[in-house]
Parts: structure tokens; C-alpha cells; sequence
């Protein structure tokens, strides 16, 4: 496999002082469906938006070992859809703003649809769909340019259980359709085990990796692992690695 | 209540209001020329309606050249406004000024100033109308979506798309409940600037009508008067919230959905 990004020594610290994230150091492979896992406030957005380009680093660089690829979708915590503009507009915003207002770009559209299964609500409004729906479209609207990098901020994390099973679904099998290469950010033990093929456990502030951990189930993944005993053995690892790195912050304050 | 009951409250409510200043009128002997009986100012609407027509379409017309004017530049401004804190802090409290300062009291400057009387109205009413839909524009062009603005930074949206295509429609709302209040304003600018230059003629507006009518102790015409100017007013506020709804219905939470 051929790296896309090595990350090194990155930290960023805010104007108001608070550290976000203090040394990461990452290599991504193509193809890879990393997870960070860590609990909230430990920089694991931050890092998202350092490597979208969102926010400039304090320290340390991100190097895109083939160049930084033209076309990097993203997925907010919020569907942040435009409420003025219909489901096909609200995906077809990044092909506007990249200028491509060929006669290929409707059927681009539909496909975006077509593939988060909501080709049938394109003319509806933002305001006329379930949370479900919304971030469906929002990953329609990551997916339309073809990205080859794709970023995930606990995209599921305001949506109920059984939509976010789905979704899960959903997603795993466009990353293996599509060959993308993800990294997600959520705090859900299982959601990282469930989707990735690497799990990487995170510190609280400031941010920094306590583990990077393979995970060594079978693909594809489909419902049926979430009960499987493997599953629960390599959740629990992750968990444990995780308690370790709170419990490591504890301790440190502790000392101090 | 049934739907119809509802609907016609406000009717029967203000049917029964003027009953009972008829009665009063004439069970009080009231002379109409300190207060008319409703049934006269029907009668003078009636009778002196066509002539405070043409006068109302008089004010109509500077009302709407003035909300016309105040739009176009009341937005461009906002525009300008947005493209840096610099120049809106700038320019902001001047119009705060503009705005606080009485139009009665700027209007007869304005009269002298401005050769044409048509032209020193509009600006009067101008004045009045254009501070709404100025601040409500810069809010709402201010107050965009800091998710969408991400999402719009990474597909790296030039100044112009940044504009175009999500600071004017995060605007729109913000816009139109500037302009609906901007419309009454108009109306009110224009009333105020008429009183003020007190212009004769054939060519004189609704307020000077009033005014006029006054003078003679025409008192229920100056209720026939009142009445058309609060039915132009109404119907005024009526349009732009007509068209408020229309433009927003689909997506903005203040109109009521009919899923």
C-alpha cells in the first residue's frame, strides 16, 4: 500500500491558550478506514480540520506523500445543508464552487443520491427531512466530487441507534466500492472497531496518541459481527487502551 | 371556536365599535366637527373619495420610490458594509445618527435643499424607510452559518461565491423583515415629509389633504382621509409579508409549514 499522509510532531494551540494537540505523529496509508477514538475535547477534531486545511498547525507538518489530493470530502458533526437550496442543489454545491457546471454534473448529482438512497428526495428542502436523511445528503454532497480522501466528524453521534447501524452500513460499503480512504472521528468504542481497519486512541487535552491499533476482523464487515465474540474481544482492546489513556491524564495531574 | 367564528371576530369586533360610536355621537349630540359619525365619514369617502384618490396615489408614489430607493441602496450598502468590520464600524454610526435624528426636524433643510418637491419627499422618506432593511441586511450578512462557511472554505469558494451563493441567502430572511417594517416606515416618511413642505395644488399628497381639511373643519373628510392612508398602510404590510412568505416558504422556519 502507498502512503498518502505522514503527519508529524503536529500540534495546535488556540489564541485563548488551550492546547488542542501536542506531537501527533500518523501515516496513512490509501485505501486505510482509520478511526480516532477518544473522548471529548481531546483534539480529535481539531486534527480533522488541521489535515482538511481548515486550521494551520502551531507546530509540526502534514506531508501529502503524492501531493495533497485535489478532491477531499468532509462530513460535519451537523448535515450543515444550505436550508435555501433543495436536496440536488445542497449536493451539487461542491461542483459549483469547483466551477463544473457541465452537462455531466445532474447525472453526477443523481449518483451522488443514488447512492445514499435518497435519489427520490431531490427536490425536497432540508427542513422536510429526519436527521437521518439530512446527514445522508451531506455525505451524498462529500461524495459528489469523488473524493479521494474522505474526513468524518462524528457524523452519527446525534442520530439514533438504528439509523446509525445503517448508515455504518452504508458507509463501509461505499469505502469498499469506491476504494476511498477514510479517517473518522467518533467516541463510540464499537463504531470504531465496527468500520475501521485501524483504530487510533487518543489522550485528553492536549491530544496525543496513546495507541494505534490494527483491527484484525474479517471483511466485509456485515450486521452480524456486532454480537460476534471477536468483535466484543477487539472492542474490549480498544476500550481498554482507551481507559488507560484517561486514566494515564489522571494520574498525571495527580503527580503534578 | 369554529374556523369561521374566528375569521369573522375581528369584523364583528369592529362593527360593533363603530355602532357604538354612532350611538354615542348621536345620543351625546357630538356637532361632526369635533368628532363625525361613522355613517358621515362613509358619506365623504363616498363623495370626496375620487379627489383623495388622486392625492393618495400622489403619496402612494413616493412611498414606493422611496422603499424602491431604499432597497437598492440599503442593500448595497449592507454589501459594503460586509466586506470588512473596518468600514462597517465606519459607516454604522452615522446611520445610527441618520436614524435617531426626527424626520420633522431634517425635513425643512431637505425642502431647501432639494429644488423639486417630488424629489425632497422622496428623500425624506427615504431617510425613514432605508435604516431597517440597512441593518437587517449587515445582520444577516454577518450572521452566516460557521459550519457553512467551513464547508465553503474547503471547497475553496472565492469572495464572490462566499457572497453570492451563502451570505445573501443566510441575508434573505433578515432582508425581508426589514423590508416589511421599511414599507410602514416609507408610508410614515412620506406622510411627515408632506406635512412639513405643506405643498398646495392639485399636485399635494394624502397629508396635506389632511391638513387642508382640517383648516376648513371638513372633519369627516379628514377621517375619509385617515381611513385610505390605514388601508394603504395595511395593504402595504399585507404585500410584503405576501411576498415574504412566498420567497421563504419552502425552507425558513418563520412560515408556518403546510406538509
Amino acid at each position: 500500500m502507498a502512503a498518502l499522509l505522514a503527519v508529524s510532531g503536529l500540534a495546535k494551540r488556540f489564541a485563548r491558550g488551550t492546547e488542542a494537540l501536542a506531537g501527533v505523529d500518523l501515516r496513512l496509508e490509501r485505501g486505510e478506514f482509520l478511526s480516532i477514538v477518544g473522548p471529548s475535547g481531546c483534539g480529535k477534531s481539531t486534527f480533522l480540520r488541521l489535515v482538511a486545511g481548515l486550521d494551520a498547525p502551531t507546530a509540526g507538518r502534514i506531508d501529502w506523500v503524492a501531493g495533497r489530493p485535489a478532491r477531499i470530502g468532509f462530513v460535519f458533526q451537523e448535515p450543515t445543508l444550505m436550508p435555501w437550496a433543495s436536496v440536488a442543489d445542497n449536493v451539487r454545491l461542491p461542483l459549483r464552487l469547483a466551477r463544473e457546471t457541465g452537462p455531466g454534473t445532474a447525472a453526477r448529482v443523481a449518483e451522488a443520491l443514488a447512492l445514499v438512497g435518497l435519489e427520490e428526495f431531490a427536490g425536497a428542502f432540508p427542513r422536510e427531512l429526519s436527521g437521518g436523511m439530512r446527514m445522508r445528503v451531506s455525505i451524498a454532497r462529500a461524495l459528489v466530487l469523488q473524493p479521494e480522501l474522505l474526513l468524518l466528524d462524528e457524523p452519527f453521534a446525534a442520530l439514533d441507534e438504528l439509523t446509525r447501524f445503517r448508515l455504518n452500513d452504508d458507509l463501509l460499503a461505499l469505502w469498499r466500492e469506491r476504494g476511498l480512504t477514510v479517517i473518522f472521528v467518533t467516541h463510540s468504542v464499537f463504531e470504531s472497531v465496527y468500520l475501521s481497519t485501524r483504530v487510533v486512541v487518543m489522550t485528553p487535552r492536549p491530544g496525543r496518541i496513546a495507541a494505534d491499533l490494527p483491527v484484525v476482523l474479517p471483511q466485509p464487515r456485515l450486521p452480524a459481527l456486532r454480537t460476534a465474540p471477536e468483535f466484543g474481544r477487539a472492542a474490549g482492546a480498544v476500550a481498554e487502551r482507551l481507559g488507560a489513556a484517561m486514566g494515564e491524564r489522571a494520574m498525571g495531574a495527580h503527580r503534578r | 371556536m369554529s374556523d369561521l367564528a374566528r375569521r369573522a371576530a375581528p369584523a364583528l369586533f369592529g362593527i360593533l365599535v363603530l355602532l357604538a360610536w354612532e350611538a354615542v355621537v348621536v345620543l351625546a349630540a357630538i356637532p361632526p366637527y369635533i368628532l363625525p359619525a361613522p355613517h358621515l365619514v362613509l358619506l365623504s369617502l363616498w363623495t370626496d373619495g375620487p379627489s383623495l384618490l388622486g392625492s393618495l396615489w400622489i403619496t402612494v408614489r413616493i412611498t414606493l420610490a422611496a422603499l424602491l430607493a431604499a432597497t437598492g441602496l440599503g442593500v448595497a450598502l449592507a454589501m459594503l458594509m460586509a466586506q470588512a468590520r473596518w468600514i462597517e464600524r465606519s459607516i454604522y454610526p452615522y446611520l445610527v445618527i441618520l436614524q435617531v435624528t426626527p424626520i420633522v426636524a431634517i425635513a425643512p433643510l431637505i425642502i431647501i435643499w432639494a429644488d423639486d418637491v417630488f424629489v425632497s419627499l422622496l428623500i425624506c422618506a427615504w431617510i425613514v424607510a432605508f435604516f431597517p432593511i440597512v441593518a437587517n441586511t449587515a445582520f444577516g450578512l454577518g450572521s452566516v452559518d460557521r459550519g457553512l462557511v467551513d464547508l465553503f472554505r474547503l471547497y475553496r469558494a472565492d469572495r464572490w461565491q462566499m457572497l453570492a451563493l451563502l451570505r445573501m441567502p443566510s441575508a434573505l430572511p433578515h432582508f425581508l423583515a426589514g423590508l416589511r417594517i421599511s414599507g410602514g416606515l416609507a408610508l410614515i416618511g412620506a406622510v411627515v415629509a408632506e406635512f412639513v413642505a405643506g405643498t398646495g395644488g392639485t399636485e399635494s399628497g394624502l397629508a396635506f389633504r389632511i391638513i387642508e381639511a382640517g383648516y376648513r373643519l371638513q372633519i369627516p373628510k379628514m377621517f375619509a382621509a385617515l381611513v385610505l392612508l390605514s388601508l394603504t398602510g395595511i395593504a402595504i404590510h399585507a404585500l410584503l409579508g405576501w411576498i415574504s412568505r412566498v420567497i421563504l416558504r419552502r425552507w425558513h422556519e418563520s412560515v408556518s409549514s403546510s406538509l
